[in-house]
């Protein structure tokens, strides 16, 4: 199994001390032994990247080597559209689409050399933020089958934590990338709305969309950033980033509120370190916080449902049903909520810019419970039931009204071995890579 | 239209197009939009304009 970080590994590959093909077998290999548990694929492109891999290693030999993603094996999440293949979505309404060019996203990855093995699960149009409502089944927990390895991006997630992919390309428009991140232990960066290109990515809100990386390592996800961004990446060789002189606000109220037990304690004790290593903590709330689950939900209601209104009438029963009624529930939003969630946006918006003025950036968990259980309808939370779907929003939705660039790094594990995500989030997403690099140093010499 | 009227109009669809677990997700989504036209932002043409509603956030306090 690909164990290393692509960071790591690019030196090897580059000296021609290993080989793209043998990284791509493995990570075929991985998903032939996996993909019957865990379904984290929906369409895998075995002989197309084994060929690119080969391809890959004739040409660093020649001398051509195109960078760090050169022959690195990476997954795209099913709503990313990779030329001659099925875009699906994960659902059966796509299942005889093929995509007639890549998305710029894909054409950037191609061009960096990265080596696509497939498209992964995810829950269905991203409307869900477990991964079970799949027209492919639901994608499973690499810790735990029974779990959700959350969403939409669950089968990113999986990927890249079983040693599928190296890394993956997901979609966050409420927490798709950070939610499976946290749940599954690994780095999901979410940049500020527009730096990379949505274009041939299917919609769920297009002013809430954002689409960024998953990987093992901040300079992984760094990496796919740029390229992602269709930009040369920058060094970061040697670059020690310090937590000295940072200042940090952790949110606290309604992000704390119904945060559970276990998981808070994972995260105070990643604070402790963090202060230790010369961070210097403050606290921020933000006055609106209870009206932004409100907010949100009229927005993405009313989005996905203008946007899924004729396959609705056409073709409802070929959507998950869970998914298809709450396509059916926007269609019942009233203008005059929306334009109220609108002005919500702003509002909360600006208190976020505001709490960042103070501070270099903000903490707070990506998740704030456990991976759920796969068919769990609520989680117990302080001695209360929570749904599921709005308390794996929680930590993560504000920043895609706000538009804020977010990340989450692993900060431990819970009693029962379930790993947490601590979410940094600041201005600028160089300052959000630069401190997620200085914090993802500190956990580790905790270790 | 009051959040009951249109709860009640978007219920009698639900049953109208047998979609019976739909009329549970709108009485859901019924309190997110009380929610919503609660919250101090929302202009009122009897009232000032929101920007003046404005709550500004607690600053960090180190």
């Amino acid at each position: 199994m690909n164990t290393g970080s692509i960071t790591t590994l690019a030196p090897k590959v580059a000296s021609g001390a290993l080989r793209s093909e043998r990284l791509t077998e493995d990570a075929l290999a991985a998903i032939a032994s996996l993909q019957p548990s865990l379904n984290a694929f929906i369409t895998v492109l075995a002989d197309t990247a084994l060929r690119r891999a080969r391809e890959a290693d004739k040409e660093i030999a020649a001398g051509r080597y195109l960078g760090p993603l050169h022959g690195m094996p990476i997954s795209l999440k099913d709503l990313v559209d990779v030329v001659g293949v099925p875009t699906t979505a994960a659902s059966r309404l796509r299942e005889q689409h093929i995509a007639k060019r890549d998305a710029p996203v894909t054409s950037h990855l191609k061009h960096a050399g990265a080596v696509i093995v497939g498209k992964t699960n995810l829950h269905e149009f991203a409307f869900g933020t477990t991964n079970e409502d799949s027209g492919w089944g639901p994608a499973r927990h690499p810790d735990d089958p029974t779990r959700s390895p959350g969403g939409s991006s669950g089968g990113s997630a999986v990927s890249v934590r079983a040693g599928m992919a190296l890394a993956s390309v997901g979609t966050d428009t409420g927490g798709s990338i950070r939610i499976p991140a946290a749940a599954c232990g690994i780095v999901g960066l979410k940049p500020a709305w527009g730096e990379i290109s949505a274009e041939g990515v299917v919609p769920l809100s297009r002013q809430l969309d954002h689409v960024g990386p998953l990987g093992r390592s901040v300079d992984d996800v760094e990496l796919l950033y740029h390229v992602m961004r269709g930009v040369s990446p920058p060094s970061t060789a040697g670059m020690h980033d310090s937590l000295s002189g940072i200042t940090l606000a952790t949110l606290g109220g309604y992000f704390k509120e119904r945060m559970s037990v276990d998981v808070e304690s994972v995260v105070d004790a990643a604070y402790e370190s963090i202060a230790r290593a010369g961070a210097k903590l403050a606290s921020a709330s933000l006055a609106h916080a209870a009206q932004i689950a409100p907010v949100y939900l009229h927005l993405v209601l009313a989005d996905a449902a203008a946007y899924h209104a004729t396959a609705l009438e056409q073709r409802p029963d070929a959507y998950c049903p869970k998914v298809r009624l709450r396509l059916e529930m926007g269609r019942h939003i009233m203008a005059e909520d929306y334009v109220r969630a609108l002005n919500g946006r702003h509002v909360i918006s600006q208190e976020i810019d505001a709490a960042l003025s103070h501070v270099d950036a903000l903490i707070l968990p990506a998740l704030a419970v456990e991976a759920p259980p796969i068919g769990a309808e609520t989680v117990a939370v302080r001695g209360g039931s929570e749904p599921v779907r709005n308390i794996m929003l929680r930590c993560t939705q504000p920043f895609n009204l706000s538009r804020h660039p977010a990340i989450s790094v692993p900060c431990g594990t819970t009693k029962a071995g379930l790993p947490v995500g601590l979410q940094i989030v600041a201005n600028r997403t160089h300052d959000v890579l630069r401190i997620a690099r200085a914090v993802e140093r500190t956990l580790a010499m905790r270790a | 239209m009051t959040i009951e009227q249109w709860l009640e109009d978007g219920k009698s669809d639900a049953q109208r197009r047998k979609l019976p677990e739909l009329a549970n997700l709108l009485e859901g989504l019924s309190r997110a939009t009380a929610a919503l036209r609660a919250a101090d932002w929302n202009d009122d043409a009897e009232r000032d304009s929101y920007v003046s509603a404005l709550s500004q956030p607690e600053p960090p306090t180190a």
